[in-house]
């Protein structure tokens, strides 16, 4: 039986942390992006969203926390449905990169 | 799909190998527990993960299973029981 990388039932693994936490400004956005995408623009589904997660790159899965892999998801996805090219990513992401920091 | 399974049958997950996108977790596969409820039909997420229309709708149901019947050495006392939603064509009836 070949398991995904989610599907960790039952293996030993260390403790999960329950403590509760705060989101920050960029894990709401990014919860935010995907009711806007799931809801009435029906760009992308909820389970295309776990698809694209399960499917993370092993290394990558495990480093990424819990939003980081949903926009990594997210990003995949609409790229392979065409509604964004990965050029007008990377073009958008390397001009946030120059406006100064707000923090 | 019309649902076939009543509340109380009882029903073994499917031990089948797959790839792709499941909402079966792999440590129930192979077990028999009890219908404990119908949750109704919903499109299938297997084929809704790629882009399909999750078409024909797939009867959910919650199935509980025994501890004590899913892992070797459970510790706990032997009522304690774990409920899974599965659709209907990862079960199969049995007697």
């Amino acid at each position: 039986m070949t398991r995904g990388i989610h599907d960790i039932g039952g293996l030993s693994e260390d403790p999960i942390d329950p403590s509760e936490h705060d989101y920050a400004l960029w894990e709401k956005q990014i919860d935010a992006l995907m009711v806007l995408l799931s809801g009435e623009k029906k760009l992308l589904r909820v389970d295309e969203l776990r698809r694209g997660i399960e499917s993370l790159d092993i290394d990558a899965y495990n480093e990424l926390s819990y939003y980081e892999r949903w926009i990594a998801s997210i990003s995949k996805i609409l790229v392979e449905k065409e509604i964004l090219s990965a050029k007008e990513l990377s073009d958008r992401m390397a001009e946030i990169s120059t406006r100064p920091s707000n923090s | 799909m019309k649902p076939l399974y009543p509340i109380g049958a009882r029903v073994t997950v499917s031990d089948r190998e797959t790839t792709g996108h499941m909402r079966t977790p792999t440590y129930i596969r192979g077990k028999t527990g009890m219908i404990e409820r119908r949750c109704g039909s919903f499109r299938n997420p297997e084929t809704l993960a790629y882009g399909g229309n999750g078409m024909p709708e797939q009867p959910l149901y919650r199935v509980r299973f025994l501890q004590h019947d899913i892992w070797t050495n459970y510790l706990g006392p032997p009522q304690d029981t774990v409920d899974i939603e599965i659709y209907q064509h990862w079960l199969e009836r049995t007697v």
